[in-house]
């Protein structure tokens, strides 16, 4: 006994450019066996390689899906018709691994790269691999500037760009891919602009997204080299994590102040950042950029030391910043060099590793929200307007600005008195007899917690100053320098 | 091995990945041989997150090859967008693939239509090949 089955257009190649053929079988299992036994190319497209058919191949008994019969124990009748009917899918998500052919150089860019082209460590084969690279740059700021400026002008072929921030004036000093006109622009327009500038055969992949556990992996799936240029411990650890999950080289930089650090992390063997910090500092022990500044040159520094890595581990020449901790100090112009082992106890690259997914990185370096809730309850607040009003109305409020001097210097509220946070346990006595106290610093943080110190020696009425002088220059008076 | 893709079905594949923005869209490609002449636009009829999935049905997949075989043309390949990603095939995308079909997938990046790109699956199955797209 034989049916008719109807073959879809992708599968007629493979059964000889037919779109009907004549096939015995008592039963649906039956009759796809003989068709893939007569036509076995058919094979692979509707089984798996278990043996199963596949997923997204619908098989009708005239109108009837075989899901809702017998599936493939159906038994046919004469004169049945059965038709294979693709279930057409698919998605957006980690993308297919491309088999990388060595792209040829056009004139243009053999005279653009003529200075790498006649060094042999580079050459034609090493400029090549430049240009089928795949380099992911987290973050357009400090770091990111030059290593997206240099690895473009270098000839990467391919640069993703995740931010999501807008330039700002107290960007400037150091970010150099950004220029006083890009102020208020999105970081990555402005990114994109300079790297189309300074070579236009790049493909820059922007993605405008805050990184997330629930978004890294995808992000970075598609790229063979990850740079970390962020500013934060979440998310340095959770670039890490990701990095060894995925098996992708992390280009690490960090900036403070005066001072760099550089290393490649998560290779094949080598340590990753977390053999040397299994742990993040406390919430709060080490400042951020914003907090406590950083020299303008100093991501240029590191950021280019940070390139100059991905270019020798996309080229493979030298030896890389694998298994080396480089610390740089500008204020003593030196550079000095930690050894660094992978450890086979690491909860993530190690031997036995317990880190085997993305985890929840605010909560890991205790700065989510929910760590929050535990704390005590928040301090006393008043807000600039209540505080312009109380001085108009002539009250005798004591405005105490807990910055530092160099802050005082750039810009205060008036009728404030400077008591830098860390010597106030220390000069209390000057403020003995003080009422209504309102503490203020550059945005809320530091004077929260001088109210708590002042409250818990006395000063019971003392209350914070709600957003700092941030909010009094941005509500009550604009005139002042914003820092 | 190149696509026929005229302008104006680009634009209308682009009007209809925009208006679907942040879902993914899809749609039919029919004509003939490597030159597509009308892009029929499908629902997405997938049940798990539509802003990273699309499902064509197989009664619309029916549908095509009909539509296709009552003017004499054939079911050359099918469109879906890519909302906020390349414009380049994902391991889904691999894994449901059919060979010989065109797929063309269209990125769009925060609501506005970027980059066009179509594939062909390998023999076999192991990934994409990029076909050239030609007005």
């Amino acid at each position: 006994m034989s049916n008719k089955v109807l073959i879809p257009t992708p599968l007629r190649p493979y059964a000889g450019k037919q779109d009907v053929l004549e096939v015995d079988g008592k039963t649906v299992g039956e009759l796809l066996a003989n068709l893939t036994s007569q036509y076995a190319d058919l094979r692979k497209h509707l089984y798996t390689e278990e043996g199963r058919l596949r997923g997204f191949v619908n098989v009708y008994v005239n109108d009837d899906d075989i899901r809702y019969l017998d599936r493939e124990q159906t038994l046919l009748k004469p004169g049945d018709t059965i038709s294979i009917v693709p279930s057409v899918a698919g998605g957006a998500g980690p993308v297919v691994a491309e088999p990388r052919t060595a792209p040829p150089l056009s004139n243009e860019e053999v005279q653009r790269y003529s200075r790498h082209l006649i060094m042999p460590e580079v050459g034609m084969d090493g400029q090549q691999k430049l240009k089928a690279a795949r380099v992911l740059c987290i973050g357009a700021g400090g770091l990111g500037s030059p290593v997206a400026m240099y690895l473009a002008a270098a000839g990467v072929g391919t640069l993703g760009m995740i931010d999501f921030d807008v330039v700002d004036f107290s960007n400037l000093q150091r970010q150099i891919i950004h220029g006083t006109p890009d102020v208020g622009r999105l970081k990555l327009q402005s990114a994109n602009d300079r790297i189309q500038a300074i070579n236009p055969n790049v493909q820059v992949e922007c993605y405008e997204t805050a990184l997330s556990s629930q978004n890294a992996l995808e992000l970075f799936e598609p790229y063979d080299i990850i740079v970390d240029g962020t500013d934060n411990f979440p998310t340095r650890y959770l670039v890490n994590d990701a990095c060894v999950l995925l098996g992708k080289p992390n280009v690490y930089g960090s900036i403070f102040r005066f001072e760099g650090q550089a290393s490649v992390f998560a290779t094949k063997d080598g340590p990753c950042y977390r053999c040397l910090y299994p742990e993040p500092p406390p919430p709060g022990l080490v400042p951020s950029c914003a907090e406590g500044g950083v020299l303008g040159v100093l991501p240029g520094i590191v950021g280019t030391i940070q390139a100059t890595e991905a270019i020798k581990l996309i080229i493979g020449v030298g030896e890389p910043l694998i298994g080396r901790f480089l610390i740089f100090d500008a204020l003593r112009m030196r550079f000095r060099e930690l050894r660094l082992r992978r450890d086979p106890e690491c909860p993530v690259c190690g031997d036995r590793p317990t880190v085997r997914e993305l985890i929840n990185y605010e909560q890991f370096c205790g700065v989510a929200p929910e760590a929050q809730t535990s704390a005590p309850a928040t301090v006393e607040e008043t807000t600039v307007e209540e505080l312009k009003r109380r001085f108009d109305a002539g009250d005798d409020t004591f405005l105490l600005d807990v910055r530092e001097p160099q802050e005082y210097q750039i810009c205060t509220i008036p009728r404030s008195t400077l008591i830098p946070l860390g010597d106030l346990p220390s000069r209390l006595s000057e403020l003995e007899g003080r009422r209504n106290i309102v503490v203020h610093c550059k945005s809320g943080v530091r004077s929260a917690k001088a109210v708590k110190l002042l409250r818990e020696a006395g000063f019971v009425d003392a209350v914070n100053l709600q957003g700092g002088i941030l909010d009094w220059i941005d509500r009550i008076d604009p005139s002042l320098p914003k820092y | 091995m190149t696509l026929e893709l005229s302008e104006p079905i680009r634009e209308a594949i682009r009007r209809h990945g925009q208006a679907a923005y942040p879902h993914e869209c899809c749609g039919a490609l029919i004509g003939r041989g490597a030159r597509v002449t009308e892009a029929v636009t499908l629902p997405n009829t997938t049940d798990e997150e539509p802003r990273r999935r699309f499902l064509v049905s197989a009664a619309d997949y029916r549908l095509a090859e009909r539509l296709a075989a009552e003017s004499d043309r054939e079911l050359v390949g099918f469109y879906h967008s890519h909302p906020d990603h390349p414009a380049r095939p994902s391991q889904h995308d691999l894994a449901h693939a059919w060979p010989f079909f065109a797929y063309v997938i269209l990125s769009v990046r925060r609501g506005e239509p970027a980059e066009l790109t179509a594939w062909r699956l390998r023999d076999d199955r192991s990934t994409f090949d990029a076909v050239p797209v030609v007005a």
